[in-house]
């Protein structure tokens, strides 16, 4: 390749530039509009922003108002309770459905479909579907009285202890078909012959399960939970068309937080903050699961 | 390759051209040029409201071109101005609330009025709380377009006639009187539970509790003293008394399904502003006929406001200029204030103005704002950003609703307030 470039044909020169050509223009966008906007995200959350940015210098100001906001904790407790309850929920029924479905049973495509299907919803659809169910005065306990059953009684949501919890069933019923299928296929992958030697040797059905195909889904829990986290962290569509972060402001979490405080509080600062933070947890989670996902062929 | 590019072009444009220019033709058949005007009058009143400064334009040779951002209270709209500004594309004049007007011109972003505020005398004729928004440095930086008024209950006229209720004149009666409607089966007040609809309600309750002065000092000076004061544990006190006449599913309900209660005589009250009696007219119902409106028991000296402010963008065409101060000078003229009113519910924020042509809840309210205006008893609503910056009001409102939708003793209640209110403004 060390030849001067005129003995090199058209042909290979195009081969050499056509890949960056191709590639670049997507490279630059990404490069700016993601991690651009990211290092402006970190710079106005040490600024003094308000309505608009303001890139003057405050220091940790922003940062410490925002742990500072009682808001703030609401939100982070929301968060938490939202996110285990989601990522437990969802990965243990999922699982029980998919193996439930993996016995070989009539019409097998049909219910994959039907468990599927919330997942094409968006969190808008299920938010206000579920608002009109949940709402006392609306579905489902107005309804169960006009059947006659006048002493009961299902209203949290209208209840600031509770509704973060209607939030986690929405939620759950959207997202568990999703996580079946990810074990389905898992289940499917696993190889039968070794099932087939522990059913000769005597075990029963539990046992093998237990011992020997779920330790070997190991890779579907690491993705399933990497999927739901980072859900459950976006969560903001769901709780807006739901809740609407109510009642007050029992049911808001860190992006509806963001939301009104860059939008409707005009503290930009604060906001960006929150943003900073909330990108933080994030790769926390994701980073490590790159790593091991990126480093496992070559072990 | 370019006969291929301008057949596509043709085949695609044309006749999207033709469909625009029925619309494009209507607006732009004129020689003066047009504005254009970012705002959130969306719903029917709101639009034909507009509608009337369209039309007065149109007799000046000025083409509108609307812009509107759709979303309550303006948050989205506000989204959009501030992305429009920042990328120095600016629209001829923006419809916005409070305290967005003072911001802009802190950022040397508005065209002055002051000329046409001369000329109009609008000094003399716009009460002082107004021009506090409506002005920066002593200059005119916005248009006010009316007085929205919230220390309004409407009330079910039937509903009172039935169960012989008087028209409270004090917090106790207004108590009984609810208290009566829940014994016969009704909902005693119609209530809605978002953050800005429990802070109107609050507001009343403090105004009723600690009088103009106590709210003045409590929720526009925002004095740590008073916002941690017995008068505001009172007030929490009361709301929570008030609180127990409403529904038990009335959190997240929008105001105009609270009102619809009160319309279909499920309830008997809604504390709500005046925008409310545009569900009650819709509803073909007749101001005092079929349904009431009255100030808040222990409101009745004052008046807390909102106001629609018209800002003009500092532009350097001069046609464009000119344009501005043709539209300030129609917003501020007699007929336009009293026209608009009619048409949003309002009353008009000149206070020079015979209230003959306004319906008779209208009437009272004009009467009202104008005593109110004199007594210095006019004043900036908290819920509705006229009385704090939005990072106040939110915390202000973040504790409200989580004194609705808990059993916060009320001190905590009002130490929290005092807390979230510091808090804000550091």
């Amino acid at each position: 390749m060390s030849t001067s470039p005129s003995s090199r044909g058209i042909g290979d020169r195009l081969q050499h530039w056509l890949p960056r050509l191709v590639l670049s223009p997507s490279f630059v966008l990404v490069l700016f509009f993601v991690y651009g906007f990211i290092l402006w995200t970190t710079w106005i959350s040490f600024s003094n922003s308000g309505m608009l940015p303001d890139y003057t210098w405050a220091g940790t100001r922003q940062w410490s108002r925002l742990w500072s906001s009682w808001t703030w904790g609401i939100a982070l407790h929301n968060i938490w309770v939202f996110g285990l309850l989601y990522i437990v929920i969802c990965t243990v029924l999922g699982l029980l459905l998919a193996i439930l479905l993996d016995q070989r049973i009539r019409a097998e495509g049909t219910l994959r479909t039907i468990y599927l299907y919330p997942m094409a919803l968006s969190f808008i659809v299920t938010g206000t579907a579920w608002q009109w169910f949940l709402n006392p005065g609306l579905g489902l306990e107005r309804t169960m009285h006009s059947l006659g059953w006048e002493s009961f009684s299902f209203n949290w949501l209208i209840d600031a202890k509770m509704a973060i919890y209607t939030v986690v069933i929405a939620a759950v019923w959207q997202a568990t078909g999703f996580i079946m299928a990810m074990f389905l296929a898992g289940l499917r992958g696993i190889d039968g012959e070794m099932i087939k030697a522990a059913q000769i040797d005597g075990a029963p059905t539990w046992k093998i399960y237990g011992r020997i195909i779920i330790p070997q889904l190991r890779p579907v829990f690491l993705s399933a939970i990497v999927v739901l986290a980072h859900l459950a962290i976006k969560s903001f569509d769901l709780i807006v068309a739901m809740t609407g972060g109510g009642p007050g402001n029992a049911t808001a979490v860190p992006a509806t937080f963001m939301y009104s405080y860059a939008f409707s509080r005009n503290e930009m600062g604060i906001a960006a903050a929150s943003a900073v933070f909330m990108l933080a947890v994030i790769a926390a989670l994701i980073i490590p699961y790159l790593y091991s996902e990126l480093r496992e062929p070559r072990s | 390759m370019t006969t291929m590019f301008n057949k596509c072009l043709m085949a695609g444009v044309i006749p999207l051209a033709i469909a625009l220019s029925s619309t494009a033709f209507a607006q732009e058949s004129t020689d003066k040029g047009e504005v254009e005007v970012l705002n959130w009058w969306t719903s029917g009143g709101e639009a034909r409201a507009l509608g009337a400064l369209k039309d007065k334009l149109s007799d000046d040779g000025i083409g509108w071109k609307n812009m509107p951002v759709a979303g309550g209270a303006g948050t989205n709209a506000m989204a959009v101005l501030r992305s429009r500004i920042t990328s120095n594309n600016p629209p001829t004049a923006a419809q916005v609330l409070g305290y967005d007007a003072q911001d802009w011109a802190d950022r040397d972003a508005l065209s002055s009025l002051d000329d046409v505020a001369k000329a109009g005398n609008w000094d003399e004729v716009f009460p002082q709380p107004i021009q506090r928004f409506a002005k920066s440095d002593g200059h005119w930086i916005a248009a006010p377009f009316e007085i929205h008024s919230t220390n309004w209950v409407w009330a079910n006229k039937s509903m009172m006639d039935e169960l012989g209720i008087q028209q409270p004149s004090s917090w106790e009666e207004f108590i009984a009187s609810m208290k009566k409607a829940q014994d016969a089966g009704h909902t005693g007040l119609a209530y809605g539970g978002q953050p800005w609809q429990d802070a109107t309600v609050f507001e009343n309750v403090v105004l009723a509790t600690g009088g103009a002065d106590f709210y003045r000092q409590a929720l526009i000076d925002l004095d740590p003293e008073a916002l941690d004061s017995d008068t505001m544990t009172q007030s929490f006190d009361r709301f929570r008394e008030l609180l127990q006449y409403k529904d038990d599913n009335s959190p997240g309900r929008d105001w105009n399904l609270a009102t619809a209660m009160v319309i279909k005589g499920d309830a008997l009250y809604q504390i709500m502003g005046d925008w409310a009696k545009g569900e009650f007219l819709n509803a073909g119902l007749k101001p005092e006929q079929d349904f009431m409106c009255f100030r808040t028991p222990g409101t009745q000296d004052a008046v807390t406001f909102n106001s629609d402010l018209m800002i003009m963008f500092k532009t350097d065409d001069k046609q464009q200029q000119a344009m501005q101060r043709t539209m300030a000078e129609i917003i501020g003229s007699p007929e336009f204030q009293i026209t608009f009113s009619q048409l949003k519910g309002s009353v008009p924020a000149r206070t020079d103005l015979s209230s003959d042509e306004l319906d008779a809840c209208a009437k009272r309210g004009y009467e009202q704002a104008k005593a109110a205006a004199k007594s210095n008893t006019l004043m900036g609503s908290m819920a509705h950003g006229y009385a704090a910056p939005a990072s106040v009001k939110n915390a202000v409102f973040d504790i409200i609703s989580s004194f609705v939708n808990s059993d916060m003793p009320s001190d905590v209640a009002a130490e929290q307030l005092a807390m979230a209110v510091q808090g804000a403004r550091s």
